[in-house]
């Protein structure tokens, strides 16, 4: 590289940081202060792109932007009045499934209302040519994308530090409990750090149709960069979020800059992880306040009692008789809900008993099937044999990563859980020669005794009935009590000796390995594999999952399995806009039962016994 | 033990009974098709394909159907992944029983549906993936294929390529399967017609997240002297904006993979850049009668223009309508032997079912880039016929393994 192409792609780091620290500023914010983990926001800034987009081909450019903002601020204010607020009382977790809801519902209605071509901006105009810097051109634009970042810091940092409702901003992102304790009204609060994260996002999309399309993959990419600039620059950090955007942008810059364009897939995790080992807690975040109060302790899992594990037997039972009653597609369709039963209970067993929120699963589920698919393929074993070993990588892979993530502690041990699994996941993409790449694996199938379908249905299902019953034992051993000890109280856990870490770390491996278990089934079953057998959506279903069936409770996360693929089944086949369909429908869930189905259930016959 | 079997046999007995009562004679006689495809992943190009190949159903249903069977195609959602497409096909199969499967876009989960077509012994006719495998390297004797590959689609750029005689060439491609096998295809066509050709700056960015203006000031910091490129879709408009106004495409000849196809070169407006060359579809520039006749029955349907993919599927339906014709119903044998060197006609031209590789001979449109009232059109077009474009069947054989 000359010198002259160092700075210019210095500069257009520099543009692309703006682009990110806006999406990130707003979403640090609406962290910060409610505790959400906000999918959605990616949404709110696909949202800004499309309606900047309209508008500029009426009223200009210029104009169109501090609009979108607006409008995407009105309907961020929406949101928070009439879903979100009724739901603050719910596990956080709860509060991102919902925004994941709202993932699904403004993607469709964005199909259903701008179409489906992807919608290219004008320039701005008196910014649409480009000027020489030595000797190269760059565009005027981007210029001003290089000052506005800046600019926008300050005006948060003034707005934070100077005014009256900064002060109780920061202070309800220092101790939110204390805040309210000393009278801040946090629904006010509340809804105006969200509707300013939305104009923020808002505003980040608008002032992007200069650049790039309005697409409708746009959402999650955004959301998920986003998430990686917040995490690494410290949880409710406005700099931090302006450091970390500065990076990653010049990072990537200087990747492509340099030759390594193909690293640009992943940098950004790789970076995430390097920082979260490091500094537990991003560049500039500080240790969170652990919550307070009664509200915050689960209550026991209780073991199930008798009639509970009579009625769990019957359902097996019933299931062993399936087969006679029904054939063909019935089967294929049971297979894979056991399947996702299985990886949801090992997600369950570490996310709930085990208290550590894992955002990258699908990575342990992918193992085990890359293992099942490498071990048949590539090394010629038979399908028993490769199915037998197959899961042992997935939980050599957790042990491994389970290493550095029981060191952190949550959000960030959510995202370093996300960053390893992304790791994983772009090596499987890019090893063509070993992996076969972006097309994955094809060619594996059952060996012939195991083939038709009913035979392959008993497999699975003694398979996962047996690893289920063991993973639910596991939780009433000594053991899983001391889990839960761990989770509960980790300060009192180590007083009376307990080590902490060790524990976490044991789980979180046992979990790796049942989604192995889980993922060399899957593998078997489809005939082929692919990364999106590790993709980020597939965690993101887990997570959904286990929200659905109630994480507290011990069965739950089964029946949550059965509910979410028949749902997708059905509503796919029947339903054009079946995605918002099926975000409608985990949003009424999470409104009419925050407790999860089986949770809310639980409660139901407590309260009649009582 | 015994008890169990009778109860089975009785079940089936049973809902046999329960599914002739049901079925009126007319259904007996339909023939169904199973259709599946990323209809919420990719819209852009999803939409017309449908149109295309429910235009198709229409037009061959009111022709009288197949041997007087109408024809009844059950579409699914593919849900964009491998494994949910596996599945959408084995429901197909087993509980609406189709007596074959078309459709599929993207090439990994093409691959899937084959591999599974290969499995249940059923015939599969891939409709718009462009990865060489499906056809070469992971073909089976129960996949066809239509579109032209990325091979085919290279090696029709290649001549215009080679006759500009540029020493230093430097290459753009989105990081997966379709980029890697695009380019590796353009540097080994490119050098056997012009020995010494030289590949400098590659620059292999993920799908769909083109760092667009570090891209460009890389490419241009590599002074090339032609770029070929097969980005498409959104990473297509980023590089085609942030290298207009940098000025990357400045006397340099560009090829683009796909470019031409109103999917991508639609939404690039104004900012179609000049010169380009491309493959593609200049849909109201054909002038041929079956082309004609295609484009007004098209437009009366739908109020719309057709896009490529409109092309593709309705061409992927009147497939599997002659074949069905040819073989005298749906038996898969007979179907297979049917497809092996048919011929048949589409709005683009006639093509050829290859025997060796099952590959159709259908071609593409090759041109260069025009703005044109502020809309991007292909000039100076020409049709390469698909069968020119093909690796000679020692070629062939050596790489499908069967």
């Amino acid at each position: 590289m000359t010198y002259s192409s160092i700075l210019i792609q210095f500069l257009n780091g520099l543009a692309s940081a703006s682009s990110l620290f806006l999406v990130a500023a707003g979403l640090s914010l609406i962290f910060g202060v409610t505790r959400i983990v906000n999918f959605a926001h990616g949404s709110l800034y696909m949202l800004g792109m499309y309606v900047a987009v309209g508008l500029a081909g009426q009223i200009g450019f210029w104009w169109s932007v501090p609009l979108a903002a607006l409008a995407v601020a009105g309907f961020g204010a929406l949101v928070e009045a009439l879903l979100l607020r009724r739901i603050y009382g719910a596990p956080e977790l709860l509060q991102a499934l919902a925004t994941f809801a709202l993932v699904l519902v403004v993607k469709d209605y964005t199909l259903w209302q701008w179409g489906p071509e992807d919608i290219l901006g004008p320039r701005a105009p008196g910014l649409d040519g480009a000027v020489t810097i030595a000797g190269n051109r760059f565009p005027e634009y981007d210029l001003f994308l290089i000052a506005f970042g800046p600019l926008v810091l300050a005006a948060l940092w003034l707005l934070l530090k100077r005014t009256r409702w900064g002060t109780l901003v920061r202070a309800a992102t220092q101790d939110r409990e204390m805040a309210s304790a000393l009278g801040v009204n946090q629904r006010w609060l509340f809804t105006s750090v969200f509707t300013l994260g939305a104009c923020l996002a808002g505003l980040g999309g608008a002032l992007q149709i200069p650049r790039e399309p309005a697409t409708l993959l746009i959402d999650l990419s955004v959301v998920v960069d986003a998430f990686v600039v917040v995490v690494i620059g410290g949880l409710g950090s406005i700099p931090g979020a302006f450091v970390a955007a500065f990076l990653i942008a010049e990072i990537k810059a200087f990747c492509i800059g340099l030759g390594y364009s193909t690293l640009t897939l992943v940098i950004e995790f790789i970076v995430m992880a390097v920082v979260l080992v490091i500094r537990p807690w991003g560049l500039f975040g500080r240790k969170p306040v652990l919550p307070r109060g009664p509200g915050a302790i689960e209550r026991p899992l209780t073991p199930p009692s008798r009639t509970v594990i009579t009625a769990l037997v019957a359902v097996t039972a019933a299931l062993a008789l399936l087969p006679l009653a029904y054939g063909g597609y019935t089967l294929v369709l049971m297979v894979d809900i056991l399947i996702f039963a299985l990886f949801a209970v090992s997600l369950h067993f570490i996310m709930g008993p085990g208290g550590l929120h894992s955002f990258g699963h699908a990575a342990y589920f992918g193992l085990g099937a890359y293992g099942a698919g490498l071990l048949a393929v590539r090394a010629g074993a038979p399908m028993e044999v490769s199915l037998a070993f197959a899961p042992l990588l997935a939980g050599l892979g957790a042990l491994v990563f389970g290493w550095f993530c029981v060191r952190l502690s949550g959000v960030y041990l959510t995202m370093l859980t996300l960053a390893f699994a992304q790791i994983i996941w772009s090596i499987v993409f890019q090893w063509d020669d070993f992996t076969g790449g972006s097309n994955g694996i094809v060619g594996l199938w059952p060996a012939p005794w195991l083939a038709s379908k009913t035979a392959y249905y008993y497999l699975t299902l003694v398979s996962c009935v047996a690893a289920i019953a063991l993973l639910w034992r596991v939780l009433y051993s000594p053991f899983g009590y001391a889990l839960r000890a761990a989770r509960d109280s980790p300060t009192r856990a180590d007083a009376i000796g307990m080590d902490v870490r060790q524990l976490q770390w044991a789980g979180f491996a046992v979990a790796g390995l049942f989604a192995g278990i889980a993922g060399a089934l899957y593998a078997f079953s489809k005939g082929s594999i692919s990364p999106e057998t590790m993709a980020v959506s597939r965690s993101v279903d887990g997570l959904v999952i286990v929200l659905l069936g109630g994480i507290q409770t011990l069965t739950g996360p089964v029946w949550g399995a059965a509910l979410f693929t028949w749902l997708q089944d059905t509503m796919a086949r029947n339903i054009d806009y079946w995605r918002a369909v099926i975000g409608a429908v985990i949003l009424l869930l999470v409104l009419a039962f925050p407790q999860g189905i089986t949770g809310f259930i639980a409660e139901r016959l407590e309260q009649r016994r009582t | 033990m015994f008890k169990l079997t009778r109860r089975k046999a009785l079940l089936t007995l049973a809902s046999l009974a329960a599914a002739v009562a049901a079925s009126p004679a007319v259904q007996a006689q339909t023939i169904k098709i199973g259709e599946l495809n990323s209809y919420k992943l990719f819209p852009a190009f999803l939409e017309p394909y449908k149109k295309g190949w429910e235009l198709a159903l229409d037009e061959i249903n009111r022709a009288g159907g197949i041997n007087g069977r109408k024809i009844e195609v059950v579409s699914r959602e593919d849900g964009g992944n491998p494994g949910d497409a596996v599945r959408a096909a084995e429901e197909l199969l087993s509980r609406e029983n189709v007596s074959l499967l078309m459709g599929t876009f993207a090439s990994h989960i093409g691959l899937a549906v084959s591999n599974l077509a290969n499995q249940r012994k059923v015939v599969f006719i891939a409709a718009e993936p462009l990865t060489d495998k499906i056809v070469w390297e992971n073909g089976n004797r129960y996949t066809f294929r239509i579109r032209p590959s990325t091979y085919m689609q290279v090696a029709m750029l290649i001549p215009e390529a080679a006759k500009l005689k540029k020493q230093r060439w430097a290459i753009v491609y989105p990081n997966y399967e379709y980029g890697q096998s695009a380019t590796a295809s353009f540097k080994k066509l490119l050098t056997n017609a012009q020995p010494g050709v030289q590949f400098i700056g590659e620059q292999a960015p993920a799908l769909n997240k083109i760092d667009a203006g570090a891209v460009v000031q890389a490419l241009a910091d590599a002074k090339p002297d032609a770029i070929f490129s097969s980005l498409f879709g959104a990473d297509l408009q980023k590089f085609v904006r942030e290298g207009n106004l940098r000025g990357l495409f400045k006397d340099r000849p560009v090829f683009n993979l796909l470019a031409g196809e109103p999917e991508y070169l639609d939404p690039l407006k104004e900012e179609t850049p000049d010169g380009w060359y491309v493959t593609g579809y200049p849909w109201n520039e054909i002038k041929t009668p079956a082309h004609q006749k295609f484009l007004a029955a098209y437009q009366a349907k739908w109020k719309d223009y057709p896009r490529l993919g409109s092309v593709v599927g309705y061409s992927t339906l009147y497939t599997v309508a002659n074949v069905l014709k040819r073989a005298g119903g749906p038996d898969t044998e007979k179907v297979i032997a049917a497809m092996k060197g048919m011929e048949m006609d589409t709005p683009i031209g006639p093509i050829v079912w290859r025997p060796i590789d099952n590959q159709s001979t259908m071609g593409a449109y090759v041109g260069r880039l025009a703005k044109k009232d502020g809309k991007g059109v292909m000039v100076n077009w020409r049709y390469a016929d698909g069968a020119h474009f093909l690796p000679t069947f020692e070629e062939v054989k050596a790489m499908r393994k069967e």
